[in-house]
């Protein structure tokens, strides 16, 4: 029987409360949103914080709300909600491409957004997704409200910027004209953790031209995005070739470890091969939304 | 710590350390062992319950942090002698073998129904697809769920879905659709 450590829990009534609790209990206190990864890491005593704060309560976290040319996601957003979101899937399809395929429609009821990033793993969807889209991450603290890019949140495997008394509250991603977007993953099965998946975002100029790219990759050994493959693809046309070197240049950049989910050279296959497919799909949705 | 939830309709209130898990609270502290206790890696689904009506993993649920919300579990299906239409489809349609997995898949197919009362296989398929059955009855599971949608009231428990369903083979239909999932994934 997997049972956690004892600790003490409290339910946050607000976010000022909830920095208040993360002041008072320091360092050996934890927050827990949907509690999958915190839970099943407590239960197999990878963690034993002393304290639980419970933000579930802090329905002003859940929240997708569309202000002038960025789209807010509140950090307690579950994964379902995102999933089911018309708004998030016409402006941003590689959202609903990531997320139809985390983990279970169970396990996605509870997972929130925030706590997918704040856990950091490398397998984890949503970073290469919010890195793809130019994502902000608003964190809150003693001191106030900080905005930091994705490329400053994150700080390598199971670590973030978020300090200790601080709390994410939001993702913020900007809207932009001609845009389109998309995510791929291999798994074995349902709810396995990723062998490995890419992510693209294009924004087409008026002539068709690709205006601006990011590509990036999950469980490739690959923090942020393919800087190169980005340098490749601006100012082009869209085509084949140019997907085909972009996946080369994504295969050759990554740095993947042989695991049971396969070895280093199938895992480089597949960033080259899901960078060519998402690649793909994301300059055809954005050539639909220019035709819109 | 002191916890209050509603549990199938009734108000429990208990005194719970704080790491009690909401399957071992439901089984040990309420005595109701419907709800099954599996992989506790939130892998598997047996545990599954509905909390505010939505399916969660309850190995990976603390009870405190259930307090204050309203729980479903199997004992919570039927109204008195009545089945629910899904526990009813089960039956008719065999969707359980060894039955450990079948409290968790039937609160999901509730879940489910409820929220889409006209699902297509790979709906039903997509629903269950965090659950495991070690039978692997998959095929009349999914006949089970697409039972209890046919009949959303219950009862004429001579009807079968082949008949419901347009008289087509669903079982065929089954084996092609596991088929290209098989291609896809390959």
């Amino acid at each position: 029987m997997q049972i956690p450590a004892p600790f003490d829990y409290v339910r946050a009534t607000s976010v000022d409360n909830a920095l208040e609790l993360l002041s008072r209990h320091g360092a050996e206190s934890r927050v827990i949103a949907g509690g999958h990864s915190l839970l099943p890491m407590m239960k197999l005593r990878l963690s034993r914080p002393e304290w639980l704060i419970d933000i579930n309560d802090l329905y002003e976290l859940d929240f997708i709300l569309r202000d002038g040319d960025k789209l807010r996601v509140g950090a307690l957003t579950r994964h379902t909600t995102l999933l089911e979101s018309d708004e998030i899937a016409a402006l941003f399809p590689i959202v609903r491409d990531a997320e139809a395929v985390i983990a279970d429609p169970v396990v996605r009821n509870r997972g929130t957004i925030g706590g997918s990033l704040c856990q950091a793993d490398p397998a984890e969807d949503l970073s290469t997704v919010c890195d793809v889209l130019g994502a902000e991450a608003v964190i809150r603290g003693p001191a106030g409200e900080r905005i930091l890019a994705m490329a400053d949140f994150h700080r390598g495997p199971y670590e973030t910027a978020v300090g200790q008394d601080e709390l994410l509250c939001e993702l913020r991603f900007p809207i932009r004209p001609r845009a389109g977007s998309a995510y791929e993953k291999v798994e074995r099965r349902v709810g396995d953790w990723a062998v490995g998946a890419a992510g693209a975002s294009v924004t087409l100029a008026a002539d068709g031209t690709i205006a601006d790219a990011a590509v990036g990759l999950t469980a490739l050994g690959l923090a942020h995005t393919v800087a190169e493959a980005a340098g490749l693809l601006r100012g082009q046309q869209p085509r084949e070739e140019l997907f085909v070197e972009a996946g080369r240049l994504a295969a050759a950049a990554c740095d993947p470890v042989a695991d049971q989910r396969g070895p280093i050279d199938y895992k480089r296959h597949l960033a080259d091969e899901l960078t060519r497919r998402v690649l793909r799909q994301a300059c055809a949705r954005a050539a639909r939304t220019q035709e819109g | 710590m002191q916890i209050n939830m509603t549990v199938n309709g009734n108000e429990v209130t208990s005194d719970i350390e704080p790491r009690v898990l909401l399957v071992h609270y439901i089984r040990e502290v309420l005595g109701l062992t419907g709800t099954h206790w599996g992989c506790d890696t939130s892998n598997c689904g047996t545990c599954v319950v509905l909390m505010d009506g939505q399916p969660v993993k309850s190995c990976t649920v603390l009870a405190a942090m259930a307090a204050g919300h309203d729980i479903r579990t199997v004992e919570g299906l039927a109204s008195g002698a009545t089945l629910d239409p899904v526990q009813q489809g089960f039956m008719e349609e065999h969707g359980l073998q060894c039955g450990f997995c079948t409290p968790g898949m039937m609160l999901t197919a509730r879940a489910l129904l409820d929220k889409n009362p006209h699902p297509d296989t790979t709906e039903i398929r997509k629903a269950i697809s965090g659950q495991i059955c070690r039978c692997t009855g998959y095929a009349t599971i999914v006949r089970s769920v697409q039972w209890a949608a046919a009949h959303p009231a219950g009862g004429d428990t001579d009807a079968t879905v082949d008949e419901v369903i347009d008289g087509t083979d669903t079982a065929v239909e089954d084996i092609a659709a596991e088929t290209q999932d098989a291609e896809v994934k390959s």
